[in-house]
């Protein structure tokens, strides 16, 4: 036995397990990242269903598909999946297939604790899909109470199903948290020699800042669930006013996780758009140094602003003043980086490809998503915005047309690395024109009915609302349907057949360490640490 | 550029609907009280800086990617940093913030200020309905629904709409003109919040906890909103409807109400036949217990129980009152002892056990109410 084990440990440049063991066993960041990414995929598609639900019985005024109750699950579990099954599964994907190829490093610092954090997404997503089947099955309900689940609706008028739901956000947490420890321990420990702070390419430093917010706020949420479960479970009142609690607690602890968890879904997101636009730009990054303290900045100021979310609960007015000014301070970071991107691009000597194309198209529409959110800074204002389609449209460009976009750029960016193979361009270009189109269809009307004044989350509607409704639901078809295209794009070059070979740089404009390796990269990226001058 | 943003609304209408077009809005209205009209003006004022600095960035971008591309033959510039640019576009967003903020500020002021109001109302909120107090004056209500089956599913799209389809209630809030409404917030159970767009008013409805708004208008008229916090099953469904009258209305108003009260507590001490009992009892149901436990008495499974055939509707009468008195801790039954009179609770559960079949033949009068309470 001994004898096996050293000889796997001689030939430890490219042998890797086979068949399933290779996945269910490995602890090498690049097959729990891919088993990361196909996991956000496969939930992409999942929680994408969902969405679809909700759109066709909002095509026309009336109910004609889903009952309220049903509705309301569809709203939570979409909400859910998105944003912790898809949007930050892929960064961490992303994270661990690049983090340790860019600063030079053979894996990740601490591999099996990375086995252990993949390995509980699926069970807690298996939690949460079991109890919408059982509700399916007519076995009482999923959750209802919209994904942020705020107190009494869900303690003491939760479905049984809530249990589960917490159990389910306990193992994410535990999950997210583990991520990021290992992500800070490899970037703080694993560098090249010669590769100092500020010579890490910006992806690194805002997953490194993104790691840091994942640990200050993940015990947060999983603080509000344990409340939860204890006043559903075994009788205090945190939240439950007759016995002395209040609701509003709740969303004081709920907010002050999911304000910075905004930014852990967008920061990773400014990282890949600072890589992929200088490659295409031909020329360095503008500002590079502006761009760390920025997001530094950004991540500061996300842990002042949570009660922007709570404008309406009735709070002092030196308090909504206090968060009102806070929040509109964010504009001024987000800016810098966006002024950056377009320096990057001043004067250079553009080309187009399509992870070029996902940035361009992240910039334009993820700065609408940034300019209806100073919109929402403002109270007076806020009061009307607050709970309407007008938010929805806000944070569906913000995440779709922003961190999804932004994952989509790094995945036609990096894919010719982890196969080996070029994708097929055109079939990529037709992919952004598709969904470009589709998704300002989704989502642009969206702003018309909320400030028309249609509310979010609800499963019928006045007839005043129904144009812009029937025109989101085509959008939301045609968008939904669109992602087939990349579904079949990667599988494509996976197989590798009918595709180019991709070289060692893969992009003419390409620079920095994970260009410098073999196309598809070998199993561990740097076994001799390369020095960076 | 409004006009552009309107055409751009327009032709995408026609493009995605063949249909008759109804009138349909693209901004935010002005609204008719002093806040409402300066939350419309902040909104325009942001929103036009917005569209300003989008068009100096978008542009700069889009002609970047026109004329500095490769395949026109432009080399890279080397620059990568400008540190007087940088410091530039970092202070001037700090004033024009400035801009912002100031305005923000000021109607915030105004909004939050309730003091020295003419009437209070306490506004509490139930699943899925408003209940409305008038302090000082005697006056309260329920406010329901009135959009007929909103709740079924019906795939044939036939369902009956008129324009203030899901806008409709029973009882609508009656107030006078010129007058400072002090509103008062509270639940009953979940969160809800109370919504009128023209007012500029939403507030949050919290068990536990009192929140004020208030509104003025000089605009007499009918103003609707919706809630707007998911509050459950049929959040979608409990509109709002505010009345605006002249003073002499108003008052006119006052005096019907407090005639239907009189004439309510005189008919608490007869004596019901079966065919009243059946008639009101229908007309309570639908109001209370239609949303959850259905028009049909079937519930919905594992939801909400049905009352069709089960013992609970035809066993024991006592239980049964006790039922719909206490409510049942913990569940979505709540306890309408406090929302129903006695006469209102005896017709419906006459009516739940002689209706749908269940024909039991009981009859419960008001007195046997009195007596179980
Ligand atoms: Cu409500």
């Amino acid at each position: 036995m001994s004898a096996v084990i050293e000889e796997h440990h001689d030939d430890h440049h490219d042998h890797k397990p086979t068949g399933i063991g290779r996945w269910l066993f490995s602890t090498n960041h690049k097959d729990i990242g891919t088993m990361y990414l196909w996991f956000s995929f496969t939930m992409l598609f999942i929680g994408g269903a969902l969405a679809l639900v909700i759109r066709a019985e909002l095509f026309q005024p009336g109910l004609q598909f889903v009952e309220p109750e049903f509705f309301n699950q569809m709203t939570t579990l979409h909400g859910l999946i998105m944003v912790f099954g898809v949007i930050m599964p892929a960064f961490v994907g992303l994270a661990n297939w690049m983090v340790p190829m860019m600063i030079g490093a053979p894996d990740m610092a601490l591999p099996r604790m990375n086995h252990w954090s993949f390995w509980l997404l699926p069970g807690a997503f298996g939690l949460l899909i079991e109890s919408l089947i059982m509700s399916m099955m007519g076995m009482g309900s999923a959750p209802n109470f919209g994904w942020t689940f705020y107190a009494p609706l869900s303690t003491t008028y939760g479905p049984d199903s809530t249990d589960f739901f917490i159990f389910s956000v306990h193992m994410m947490g535990i999950s997210s948290i583990m991520g990021a420890i290992n992500i800070i321990a490899t970037i703080m420990n694993m560098r090249a020699p010669g590769m100092t702070y500020m010579k890490m390419p910006i992806f690194v430093w805002t997953w490194f800042i993104t790691a840091y917010l994942l640990i200050a706020v993940m015990p947060v949420l999983a603080t509000a669930v344990t409340m939860m479960l204890t006043d559903r479970n075994f009788g205090t009142s945190f939240f439950d006013a007759a016995g002395g609690g209040d609701p509003v607690l709740f969303q004081h602890v709920f907010w002050f996780f999911g304000h910075p968890e905004v930014y852990i879904m967008i920061l990773p997101a400014f990282g890949i758009i600072s890589q992929v636009v200088p490659t295409f730009a031909r020329k360095k990054i503008f500002g590079y140094s502006s761009m760390v303290y920025a997001t530094s900045s950004i991540a500061f100021l996300s842990f002042i602003v949570w009660a922007h979310h709570m404008f309406t609960t009735g709070m002092p007015v030196a308090t909504e003043l206090f968060f009102m000014y806070a929040t509109m301070l964010i504009a001024v970071p987000t800016g810098v980086k966006v002024f950056n991107w377009v320096s990057t691009m001043w004067k250079g000597s553009m080309t187009f490809e399509t992870p070029m194309l996902f940035a361009i198209g992240f910039i334009f529409m993820f700065s609408i998503g940034g300019f209806t959110g100073l919109m929402l800074s403002i109270v007076p204002a806020d009061f009307q915005y607050h709970d309407t389609y007008f938010v929805v449209a806000h944070f569906h460009y913000v995440l779709v047309t922003g961190a999804l976009y932004a994952i989509y750029s790094a995945v036609y960016f990096w894919l010719p690395k982890w196969t080996g193979n070029m994708y097929d361009e055109k079939l990529g270009k037709v992919h952004f024109w598709v969904s470009t189109i589709s998704v300002n269809v989704l989502f642009f009307p969206m702003h018309f009915v909320g400030l028309a004044g249609m509310p979010r989350r609800i499963p019928d509607y006045n007839m005043q609302f129904a144009e812009f409704n029937q025109m989101a639901t085509i959008g939301a078809f045609v968008f939904g349907f669109s992602q087939l295209i990349l579904l079949w794009n990667v599988v494509k070059t996976i197989r590798g057949r009918s595709t180019v070979k991709a070289t060692d740089q893969v992009w003419e404009g390409a620079e920095g360490l994970e260009w410098t390796i073999p196309s598809p990269a070998p199993f561990h990226s740097f076994t001799t640490p390369p020095t960076v001058k | 550029m409004r006009a552009a943003i309107r055409v751009a609304g327009f032709i995408s209408l026609i493009l995605s609907s063949g249909q008759s077009l109804a009138e349909y809005q693209l901004d935010m209205r002005p609204g008719v009280t002093s806040f409402s009209q300066g939350a419309y003006e902040i909104h325009t004022l942001v929103m036009w800086i917005s569209v300003v600095i989008a068009i100096v960035v978008f542009g700069a971008m889009t002609y970047a990617i026109i004329n500095h591309r490769k395949s026109k033959g432009h080399k890279p510039a080397s620059f990568d940093d400008n540190l007087k640019l940088e410091i530039l576009w970092t202070i001037v967003p700090f004033i024009i913030l400035g801009f912002m903020a100031v305005p923000a500020t000021k109607v915030l002021l105004d909004m939050e200020d309730v003091s020295n109001s003419d009437m209070s109302i306490k506004v509490t909120a139930y699943q899925w309905k408003w209940h409305y107090d008038y302090l000082g004056e005697d006056i309260s209500f329920f406010s329901n629904i009135t959009t007929p089956d909103s709740l079924s599913v019906d795939t044939s799209c036939n369902v009956e709409m008129d324009e203030n389809y899901l806008l409709d209630v029973d009882n609508r809030v009656v107030v006078p003109v010129n007058k400072k409404i002090r509103l008062l917030f509270t639940s009953n159970d979940v969160i809800h919040a109370w919504w009128i767009p023209a007012f500029g008013v939403k507030k949050d409805a919290i068990p536990g906890f009192i929140n004020e708004s208030w509104f003025k208008t000089d605009k007499p008229g009918v103003y609707r909103g919706q809630c707007a916090e998911l509050c459950g099953t049929n959040h979608g469904f409990m509109p709002i409807v505010v009345e605006v009258k002249s003073e002499e209305d108003y008052a006119a108003w006052v005096g019907i109400q407090k005639a239907a009260a009189a004439e309510a507590a005189a008919s608490a001490g007869k004596t019901w036949t079966m065919d009243e009992l059946m008639a009101h009892g229908e007309k309570v149901y639908a109001t209370n217990c239609a949303a959850c436990h259905q028009t049909s008495g079937e519930g919905i499974p594992n939801v909400f129980p049905g009352l069709k055939g089960t013992p609970i509707v035809t066993g024991d009468i006592a239980k049964h009152i006790e039922i719909v008195v206490k409510g049942v801790p913990g569940t979505a039954m709540q306890a309408f002892g406090g929302q129903l009179n006695d006469a209102d609770i005896a017709a419906l559960v006459t009516y739940e056990r002689n209706a749908w079949e269940n024909n039991t033949g009981d009859i419960v009068q008001p007195s046997d109410i009195k007596a179980a309470r």
